[in-house]
């Protein structure tokens, strides 16, 4: 079988944009053959997406290809007619994409649509194109598929949602699947049932896939050959252990360094040459004995207005400079743990007790008047909603110190801010810049240097790097693990992704729908996990450096 | 679960959502009672001599009618008093007419709802297609066509545009007949069973009578339709793109479904759910539109009724007008909110 | 900080009126409009309350443009003083339920609970009353007056305003600089008025634009129906009226021309209303 099922020659994408025309696909040469699984590895900005969406002829209006060829089965399908395309959509080459909920059809039951997708194509009848939906939900492991199939897509969870997707996509037996960032969004147990579905589904039916996504770890997994992307153009194609044991490319090094992995460090994230400089900080005597843990919460509960407890009996103690991590998935209850915990809304009930001190006592609405506001200070999830978008960096990194620290305009706040920009890395000509004219690695430094401008003592930390790329999210991990050593910072660091809490963070606790199900050293952990919650989560973390787990034939 | 289960489910929700809808607006019932009570009787001036005989009443005369209206009790009593009124149908009496208001309103209300109805239907058969038009057109002639007409159709007042209406189809070109009520002067009325003249002259099999009321309805519910076409077509039209660029569609197209069903089942209905809802608040604003519309045509509707009794300081009718519009607002409101129960299955009971 | 916000803001701004041509007439319409209401009266050819009997019913010719209407007064220079007028009772209306509505509605839009609802209610039974109607039952209410119609008008415009605001401060206040502002050791109140209020208000201009036609439209038809404007004063809406008795004879000056002028007001602050929502909607810009 020489002829490949999907040929890309040269792809050049150009979009118009208001600001005038952006190159999202450079000169991208890539083949398939049938029955493949390849992984299509990228940052923000790669090309990536909007390859899949140019190989299915689904671009937005603003998208258009100006060079190169897409071959299908042989065929030159890069000016095919809409009639054409109709007959290939579905039947030859089909998509699912990165919202499922989203992608369906908000006001049609789940079966409905399955049936519309298999009537477009096959001559059946009503009933038989229901019979054959039905079908296609257990082959998605839909369980109770009856009661599903006049479900509506707002009824169903984000992984149900998504498997109705791949029942809609391969309904009418497609050669070709293209998956869009098919798992961003879902916890990460439902990722690994939707992938490992996906795996069975594709190899069954001996269809060709391409996964798009920028989880290094996920395409490894799936994956036979991983090609990666930058800028529009593709740098490196191979197989996933000699992608990773031995990368060609500058790119691809900086990138599968920086992907975090059961055994990875810190220090390791950066390739040699780029990372920052590494701080030898003295080690710090123990505190005397007696002084009152930094940060100790005793059975703290949150109830909201429904009455269903969010959060239930979480108690932690935490030493001045320790760096504890709180894991979970969506629904876990960690971030509103991490709300508590620095006073941003109230405990129902429990105490919280910072240096000794209560601070649960002090409502959440004037807790800002407390002189202990300043030592708890908080860093932020999405870069891109956590700055004012009217302030200046400046400004942004001078509120703490004008409300909190009662400083003054003038040259000793210019300089203390100045001091801020400067530990963390952000060069001090951006400080005049708005959000909108910030990358986002650039805005994460800001929201770290506001965190730590009044030199607080507890720092919390609410996934801040998941909005990031993997290697913007390398260097910023780093600086935070640098200013943790120099300031002496204790860290509460929550998050959703394993492999960066167990680097990140001396103890762990897993939280699962408000309680607590494990604790623990973290590496300890994380190697030997106690209850089968936790170690269900850890197994779902898809690690590379080993071969790709495939579905046997 | 079966179709037919699903489906008398859904009936059986959508009653229950109707209740629901029906209690939570009976406090903004009670509410526009209250408002419009003390609207009448907390504002400045004297509401005896508004209901007296007239302004220049005399001093025995206001004080036994400000007896008759419990003016001299406390407020609290005065709103019990009025609320039982309404309740039992008591609107007081017009001084113009010399009859209950509640009566006058009864007959004159058929020929006020003809005529929003009337625009309501012509309104949204003609905007919703233009506005679907011009989306799957997008960027085209026909598009900018109908966003001009939509940017100016929302500049003009109603009662120019009527004014204008006349001029051209009665005086210039003789097509309109004498734009002074609901039929001309030489034909008779039908006997009235439902007080719609369109229905009504059907029924007694009078075909140039209904003829004649046709041609009478035509400038003053096209006067009222233009009013509304241009925010129906545009949110029409905006809808309609947002639902041609979402995800949904996008992946309708991946699977190669037809343009029709794309069109049709998946974008337009999903497209159509603003525009229940901007229907409701469009009706709305064409309750208010009545009063110009029927001064400008003459319309013997309950606008004109409640307008002449204002300008002559008849305030009784006044009030009952403001009751009877909120009211038939809350009803609309709430039918909307149940046909849009019925069309998007995400819609909770609130 | 101010600099470099105004400059890009300055840049943005023309790039948007090269784009969109009718903006930027619009926006030349509405000042144009605005020195009419100023200067107009001053520079009028007739006195437009001046009756000259014999003159009547004029068509538009050399001597009067617009014609003249029942009493023998100039058209024209009685369109160009309603200008002031009805721009008048526009703005002053807007400008109070603006600011009184955006006020709360933040508040509410912020705090939820009690406020929030108890103003939920009472802006629903404003709602709930078509808004003409209800003006004209303020304006019975209250008196026939034109201080009256300016207040109506502000009344019904409140729930917009007070909807908007609630809205907006709603979507917003759970974002990251929110929760960072009060972590920064703002109170409640000061991160509604000093931080959410500024980032609202972008969004309120286009409303404001959108609602001073409105606003003109209103006053316009109120004085239609004769509340309000009395006799011989010279506004938009009272002129069509006086007009309406001679259009079954042929004399459409006296409606068309105040109709055109309500229209080209009206068209003028919808089109900014336009352009300023693509003006300073983030997404557009590059």
């Amino acid at each position: 079988m020489t002829s490949s099922l999907l040929r890309i020659e040269d792809l050049h994408v150009t979009f118009s944009t208001r600001g005038g025309l952006v190159e999202a696909v450079r000169g991208m040469t890539l083949s398939l053959q049938a029955g493949e699984m390849l992984g299509l590895v990228g940052e923000s900005g790669s090309g990536k997406s909007v390859t899949g969406f140019a190989v299915t002829r689904l671009l937005d209006r603003a998208g258009r290809i100006v060079a190169g060829r897409i071959l299908f089965r042989e065929q030159d399908i890069t000016r095919a007619t809409s009639g054409d395309l109709q007959s290939l959509h579905g039947a030859a080459m089909a998509m699912i994409f990165q919202n499922p909920r989203a992608a369906l059809n908000p006001i049609r039951p789940v079966g409905a649509q399955i049936a519309d997708a298999i009537l477009a194509h096959r001559r059946l009848s009503r009933q038989e194109a229901r019979a054959e939906a039905l079908n296609l939900l257990r082959a998605v492991q839909i369980r109770d598929p009856e009661r599903r199939m006049d479900a509506y897509p707002h009824e169903l969870s984000g992984g149900m949602c998504q498997r109705v997707m791949i029942a809609i996509a391969i309904s009418c037996n497609p050669q070709l699947l293209i998956a869009d960032e098919p798992t961003t969004g879902l916890d990460v147990t439902t990722q690994k049932v939707v992938m490992d579905l996906l795996a069975e589904i594709a190899a069954a039916r001996g269809m060709a896939t391409i996964l798009i996504t920028h989880d290094l770890g996920l395409a490894a997994r799936y994956c036979r050959r991983v090609a990666v992307m930058e800028l529009g153009r593709l740098v490196e194609e191979a197989d996933p252990l000699t992608l990773f044991r031995s990368p060609q490319h500058r790119y691809t090094r900086r990138l599968v360094a920086a992907s975090p992995t059961a055994t990875s460090r810190v220090e390791d994230l950066v390739p040699e040459g780029e990372a920052l400089p590494r701080v030898e900080v003295m080690e710090l005597p123990p505190p005397a004995a007696g002084t009152p843990p930094l940060l100790d919460v005793q059975h703290i509960v949150k109830r909201f207005d429904d009455g269903v407890p969010a959060v239930e009996n979480f108690s932690m103690t935490m030493a001045a400079g320790e760096s504890v991590g709180l894991v979970g998935e969506s629904g876990s209850g960690k971030s509103t743990t991490s709300r508590m915990i620095c006073r941003l809304i109230d405990p129902s009930e429990g105490e919280i007790l910072f240096d000794g001190y209560s601070i649960a006592k002090v409502p959440a609405r004037d807790f800002h008047r407390s002189p202990l506001r300043k030592d708890i200070q908080i860093v932020f999830q999405d870069p891109n909603e956590s700055l004012n978008p009217r302030f200046s960096a400046f400004d942004c990194i001078a509120h703490p110190l004008l409300r909190l620290l009662k400083m003054r305009a003038g040259d000793t706040l210019r300089r203390r801010v100045e001091e801020c920009a400067d530990r963390v890395g952000l060069p001090r000509e951006l400080l005049s810049r708005f959000p909108h004219q910030l990358s986002g690695g650039q805005k994460a430094r800001v929201g770290i240097a506001r965190a730590i401008a009044c030199r607080p003592r507890l720092l919390v930390l609410d996934e801040p790097t998941a909005a990031l790329d993997v290697s913007v999210q390398a260097v910023v991990l780093q600086l935070l693990d640098r200013l943790r050593r120099e300031d002496n910072l204790a860290f509460l660091f929550v998050s959703h992704d394993l492999n960066v809490v167990r680097m990140m963070c001396d103890r762990t606790i897993v939280l699962r729908a408000g309680g607590i199900v494990e604790q623990g050293e973290s590496r300890a952990l994380f190697a030997n996990p106690q209850t089968d919650y936790t170690r269900e989560l850890v197994e779902a973390v898809p690690q590379f450096g080993s071969p790709p787990s495939l579905v046997p034939a | 679960m079966s179709a037919s289960t699903k489906t008398f489910g859904m009936i059986g929700a959508t009653f229950a959502r109707a209740g629901g809808r029906f209690l939570s607006s009976l406090p903004a019932l009670f509410g526009v009672l209250v408002f419009t009570f003390l609207l009448m009787r907390v504002l400045p001036g004297d509401p005896a001599v508004f209901f007296a005989s007239g302004p220049n009443a005399g001093k025995e005369e206001i004080e036994v009618i400000r007896k008759q209206l419990g003016l001299d009790k406390p407020m609290p009593e005065q709103l019990a008093i009025y609320l039982y009124d309404v309740g039992r149908g008591n609107l007081g009496r017009s001084m113009m007419t010399g009859q209950p208001v509640a009566r006058d309103l009864r007959q004159r209300l058929p020929a006020s709802l003809e005529l929003t109805l009337t625009a309501l239907m012509i309104a949204l058969i003609s905007a919703v297609p233009l506005g679907v038009l011009a989306a799957l057109r997008s960027g085209s002639l026909i598009d900018h066509g109908v966003r001009l007409f939509c940017s100016l159709g929302v500049c003009v007042p109603t009662f120019v545009s009527g004014l204008l209406l006349i001029y051209v189809f009665y005086y210039l070109l003789g097509l309109a007949p004498d734009p002074t009520g609901r039929v001309d002067v030489f034909t008779a009325l039908p006997p009235s069973r439902t007080g719609f003249l369109i229905v009504d002259f059907l029924l007694a099999g009078d075909l140039d009578g209904w003829w004649a009321a046709v041609r009478q309805l035509a400038l003053p519910a096209l006067t009222m339709a233009l009013f509304v076409i241009a925010p129906l077509a545009r949110i029409t039209r905006a809808s309609m793109l947002v639902s041609l660029g979402s995800d949904f569609v996008r992946t309708a197209r991946s699977v190669g479904l037809s343009r029709w069903r794309i069109v049709v089942t998946y974008a337009l209905r999903n497209a159509i759910l603003p525009v229940i809802t901007i229907a409701g608040i469009v009706f709305s604003t064409m309750l208010g539109a009545n009063v110009l519309v029927e001064k400008v045509f003459s319309w013997p509707g309950v606008a004109s009724y409640a307008l002449d009794a204002l300008l002559v300081s008849d305030y009784a009718p006044v009030q009952g007008f403001v009751l009877l519009m909120a009211s038939i607002f809350v009803v609309i409101n709430l039918l909307v909110d149940i046909l849009y129960g019925i069309a998007d299955p995400r819609a909770t009971v609130a | 900080m101010s600099s470099i916000d105004a400059s890009s803001t300055l840049r943005h701004t023309a790039w948007v009126l090269r784009g969109n041509p009718l903006t930027a007439v619009a926006a030349v319409g509405a000042v144009l409009l605005s020195l009419v209401a100023i200067f107009g009266p001053l520079l009028v050819p007739y006195d437009p309350v001046a009756s000259d009997v014999p003159q009547a019913l004029q068509p538009p010719n050399a001597a009067h443009w617009f014609g003249t209407d029942q009493l023998g007064r100039d058209v024209f220079s009685r369109i160009v003083v309603a200008t002031r007028l009805d721009l008048a009772i526009a703005v002053t209306a807007v400008s109070i339920s603006f600011v009184i509505g955006a006020v709360i509605g933040s508040l509410c839009g912020y705090s939820g609970g009690k406020l929030d609802r108890v103003v939920g209610r009472l802006v629903d039974v404003l709602m709930a009353f078509p808004l003409f109607v209800l003006a004209m039952a303020m304006v019975a209410a209250l008196g026939n007056r034109v201080e009256n119609i300016v207040i109506a008008t502000a009344i019904i415009n409140l729930p917009f305003y007070i909807r908007f605001a609630r809205a907006e401060v709603n979507v917003r206040r759970n974002l990251g600089w929110v929760e960072a502002a009060r972590a920064c050791g703002d109170s409640n109140v000061s991160v509604v008025l000093r931080f959410l209020l500024p980032n609202v208000l972008p969004g309120m201009a286009v409303q404001i634009s959108l609602n001073l036609g409105w606003a003109i439209l209103n006053a316009a038809g109120l004085s239609f129906i004769g509340l309000g404007v009395k006799p011989p004063t010279a506004e938009w809406g009272i002129m069509v009226a006086e007009g309406a008795r001679f259009i079954s004879t042929g004399r459409w000056w006296l409606v068309a021309f105040p109709g055109l002028a309500l229209m080209i007001a009206v068209l003028c602050f919808n089109l900014l209303g336009d352009g300023l929502r693509d003006i300073l909607d983030p997404r557009k810009r590059t």
